[in-house]
């Protein structure tokens, strides 16, 4: 009982990531009608914001102190970062939650990221075939990912967690099972956050006549385009979401999985999965479809599993998908008409 | 009209066979003239053909065929080691192999179409990697790869000769063809162009304007009377078979087969060199494969030193921001350039290098379009 | 079977269908004479389009049946209800828009000659002498042979139609199903059709023809058939239907005044 507990909340916090990575791509093919494969490039931008901001944050000035000496006789040098030397205290709080922070900062970074991908390049393939589109953004997640290559190297970068976070939480307190299920605060923090995202996107969406304009044109774009509203800015406006959508995703993932040039690729392959299986076209779908992939890969995971069906965790996402695609061709929640021949 | 070519087409093939099998003199201005390089051309080139049966004719964009690749390396392998060293069983093994295989998960993603297929299919790609690193192990050798050892059974060499005190090499009855040799280079060669006259007789047949009707309107074909699912698993069998070719081809160069052979970035690379030749023409393809690995055998191989060479002809400080800039595509900063080439063909080029020729072509004729020719089959996405 | 009934192509049977709540035919009968050529008319959103869909398995029918010869239509696949001899002509032109006039009327002549699938790559379509000779036939038939080695996504809409005409033809159909064959048709090309379709009446084929144009309907047509809100309200031979006041209500009223 208290290792299905766990497995499912393993789950939720991939889950969150998937979810979230398939939200905006679900939100641009929607709208937009483009089949985004850079999408998984923006979930990478986003993670390496945040170990850009925490690069800065840590460079250090280094100043040598003739009090002390080193071993050798030479003065010791004492390294402070720039920023607990400018800001005292503060400085040191700001390196403890540079993760967090770093979502601020992602923001509008993303945001201009995403526009500029929409208006220089996606825009000019909304009336081309959807192959082409795929190969486009194809072409164009290998760029982006052979730049970051370039100025961040080939292996992953660790970003720690705010100290607060970086323990265990007793979640089985909770429910009053004992303390058998250990798991991390950052995990929490991560699947309340994607939460809080997915909230955020849907009340927008709901809640606003901007968004509202977004549902119709989900429903029907040419029409949206008739009634005489600017379709292209709001579409700007709407890849520019998605783009922040994945980008903060990966900003907070990175406690969780260091980051590294490929992990755009790595994530992307499973979230198409992901929105293939919630059903092309809606968001419902690809939320409720992260969750569940991300929950069903950690239970395949299970050694108990794995003595059964061996290497079933390599494939339990890919399986998934082909059954669900075979057996429901529109995928959880996908709607008629949507992509279809 | 009477032979099953046209005079045009038979012209082509010529011109074609002639072309590959002169390389290692045709090639040598351009520096690509040695064998190793030329091989490369071949096996992906016969990638690429077999790949644009599938995308060309009947417009199926298939993201997982780096599997049929993988899958054809490995049944290569495993002939050399449990049989003989010859090459012909490994090629037929992993010929059949392959087709199996593309039989098995054609007949299952067919069933979807568009955006659909290309998922499920990488899917599959992605579990037969992600398989082979993990639970099939015994049968690939995970990480490591799978290779030839000393202490291999090799039943039928063993019948009649002495195991020689190093690793054996590929043979074709007794000539040596793996990697590096001329032979091995017309080996080759003389199988591309087999698989080069298949796949023009497939685009001149029934059959393959058949596919070409289904890229155009499934639907007519449907209502028409056609049963379209056995042409598409078909077609996906046969540039499957391609695929598994050229993967036991790679084993007869070097006979070694890894899982990274199946990873997608595999499958996606064989749909750049398409793209980039022409998708659904004939030869575009090879060429397309061949330019790939062309500049990634130059481009890979330059680094600052070279590059401050090459211009040093500048002024130091120009240089020197030359060669920053051009350092970011060469060397390790080869896929960006891939990435880059790949955007600016799609955006600019959707008919690749053969629309490229064809509009420089129509440049010189005055424009006048070339018509009272049946055989459009080179124009698919002209068609406006 | 009665001699009577044998001589039924097609027989819609109690067919039935609804779109969510918008019921689109309602216990439609219908018999079609060999031979014949049977006009469906009606009023926009009568139901025209839903019943041809009906006969070629496009949709399924709630419940009711659609046999043609005999033989159940409605489970059947499109392609095989093909193969038993019935093609159609969509009210949008479906063509092979980048392939040329030629292969687009070779094609079919390729599934008439070797059914639903024939893995038929080893000699080139340029020796099939015979098949060719044929499609050039009905090329010059439908007048567009002159255009047979241009893309037919290049041709206008009424040449479009034609084509596709022609792609039926070469099948020599049991049964041709026509949905609006001249509409959007300037006045002479829709004389053109006209005379084609009369030159097809005397080939023994049977033909339903879904049409708006009165001008056609009744140059055409053997029997009319009426349909009204998913229901046929009328049927006889042209003359009878366009003396009756009910039709004159539900339609010619509104198509005369």
């Amino acid at each position: 009982m208290d290792a299905l507990i766990l497995q499912i909340l393993n789950g939720l916090d991939k889950g969150g990531a998937y979810a979230l990575i398939a939200l905006g791509l679900t939100l641009v093919f929607g709208t937009l009608g483009v089949v985004n494969f850079a999408h998984g490039a923006l979930f990478m931008l986003g993670a390496f914001c945040a170990v850009t901001f925490n690069k800065f944050l840590t460079l250090e000035t280094v100043t040598l102190d003739p009090t002390q000496q080193t071993p050798w006789g030479t003065a010791m040098e004492i390294r402070t970062p720039v920023v607990e030397a400018y800001l005292g205290d503060f400085g040191a709080v700001l390196i403890n939650y540079s993760v967090p922070v770093s979502v601020l900062l992602a923001i509008p970074v993303m945001l201009v990221i995403g526009i500029v991908m929409e208006r220089g390049l996606i825009r000019h393939f909304y009336n081309r075939p959807h192959a082409d589109q795929i190969l486009v953004t194809f072409g164009l997640a290998i760029v982006i990912q052979e730049i970051i290559k370039h100025y961040f190297g080939a292996n992953p970068i660790p970003q720690s967690a705010p100290a607060m976070f970086s323990g265990t939480a007793q979640v089985g307190m909770l429910f009053g099972l004992g303390d058998a299920i250990p798991y991390p605060w950052w995990r929490l923090v991560y699947l309340f956050f994607s939460l809080a995202v997915i909230g955020l996107v849907f009340a927008f969406l709901q809640f606003t006549t901007y968004g509202m304009v977004v549902r119709a044109g989900m429903r029907d774009r040419e029409t949206v385009g008739l009634l005489g509203i600017d379709i292209g800015r709001r579409f700007t406006v709407v890849f520019g979401i998605a783009a922040v959508v994945a980008g903060v995703a990966g900003v907070m993932y990175t406690p969780v999985l260091p980051p590294d040039f490929h992990m755009g690729m790595d994530f992307l392959v499973l979230s198409f999965v992901v929105v293939v299986v919630g059903g092309m076209g809606s968001l419902g779908g690809a939320v409720a479809a992260g969750f569940l992939l991300g929950i069903l890969q950690s239970f395949a995971s299970m050694n108990e599993v794995k003595s059964i069906f061996p290497g079933i965790d390599q494939i339990i996402i890919y399986l998934v998908a082909v059954v669900i695609l075979l057996t429901m061709p529109r995928g959880l929640m996908g709607r008629k008409g949507v992509m279809e021949d | 009209m009477f032979s099953n070519l046209s005079s045009r087409d038979w012209t082509m093939f010529l011109i074609f066979s002639g072309v590959v099998l002169a390389a290692p003199v045709l090639f040598q201005p351009i520096g690509a003239a040695y064998p190793a390089i030329l091989q490369k051309f071949c096996i992906f080139g016969l990638f690429a053909i077999g790949f644009n049966i599938l995308f060309g004719l009947t417009g199926y964009l298939s993201f997982g065929h780096a599997a049929f690749l993988g899958v054809g390396s490995y049944a290569a392998v495993w002939s050399f080691k449990l049989f003989t060293m010859n090459v012909v069983p490994a090629v037929i093994l992993a010929i059949i192999f392959a087709g199996f295989f593309a039989a098995v998960i054609g007949f299952i993603s067919l069933r979807r179409s568009g955006i659909y297929f290309s998922i499920i299919t990488l899917a599959f790609a992605q579990m037969s990697y992600n398989l082979a690193y993990s639970v099939l192990t015994p049968l690939t050798n995970g990480e490591t790869g799978l290779q030839l050892s000393l202490n291999d059974p090799r039943v039928i060499d063993h019948m009649f000769i002495e195991p020689g005190a190093g690793l054996p090499r590929t043979n074709f009855f007794g000539i040596d063809v793996s990697g590096g040799g001329l032979s091995g280079f017309y080996f080759t060669a003389v199988l591309l162009i087999i698989g080069f006259y298949i796949s023009m007789r497939i685009f001149r047949s029934p059959f393959g304007l058949q596919l070409k009707a289904i890229k155009s309107n499934q639907n007519r074909m449907r209502y028409t009377g056609y049963n379209t699912r056995p042409y598409l698993i078909a077609a996906f069998v046969i540039s499957g078979v391609y695929a598994g070719l050229a993967g036991a081809l790679m084993a007869c160069t070097d006979p070694l087969a890894g899982a990274e052979r199946m990873q997608w970035t595999a499958s996606g690379e064989v749909v750049l060199m398409t793209i980039l030749g022409g998708v659904g023409t004939l030869v575009g393809p090879v060429i397309g494969a061949a330019v790939i690995k062309y500049f990634e055998n130059i481009f890979s191989s330059f680094n600052d030193n070279t590059l401050n060479q090459f211009y040093s002809f500048l002024p130091e400080p120009v240089r020197e921001a030359f060669v920053t800039v051009s350092g970011l595509f060469v060397g390790e900063g080869w896929s960006l350039t891939l990435g880059v080439v790949f955007m600016l063909i799609v955006i600019f080029l959707p008919g690749g290098i053969m629309e490229g020729v064809r509009r420089i072509a129509s440049l010189f004729k005055g424009g006048n379009k070339g018509d009272g020719n049946a055989a459009v089959s080179g124009h698919p996405q002209a068609a406006e | 079977m009665t001699t009577a009934e044998k001589n039924i192509v097609l027989h819609v049977a109690d067919v039935n269908k609804s779109f969510g709540g918008l019921r689109a035919l309602t216990e439609v009968n219908l018999k079609v004479e060999e031979g014949k050529v049977h006009a469906i008319i009606g009023p926009n959103g009568a139901g025209k389009s839903t019943l041809l869909n009906v006969c070629i398995g496009r949709i399924r029918p709630d419940n009711g049946h659609v046999l043609f010869n005999g033989q159940v239509l409605d489970e059947h696949e499109p392609h095989e209800i093909n193969q038993l001899g019935v093609s159609r002509v969509f009210q949008t032109p479906e063509i092979f828009a980048d392939l040329t006039l030629l292969d687009n009327v070779m094609i079919p002549a390729f599934a008439k000659r070797d059914g639903a699938f024939k893995f038929n790559a080893v000699r080139a379509v340029a020796a099939e002498k015979s098949v060719r000779d044929e499609a050039e036939y009905v090329l010059q038939d439908v007048g567009l042979y002159e255009r047979r080695f241009d893309l037919a996504g290049a041709l206008s809409r009424g040449d479009k139609r034609r084509l596709e005409l022609g792609m039926c033809l070469i099948q020599k159909p049991k049964l041709l199903l026509l949905d609006e064959p001249t509409a959007g048709m300037a006045r002479h090309d829709t004389n053109m059709t006209i005379d084609l379709l009369k030159r097809i009446k005397s080939r023994g084929m049977t033909k339903v023809i879904i049409e708006h144009d009165m001008h056609v309907v009744f140059s055409l047509a053997d029997k009319i058939s009426v349909l009204a809100q998913g229901k046929i309200i009328a049927e006889g031979l042209p003359d009878e239907v366009r003396g009756s006041p009910k039709v004159k209500e539900a339609y010619l009223g509104e198509a005369h005044q």
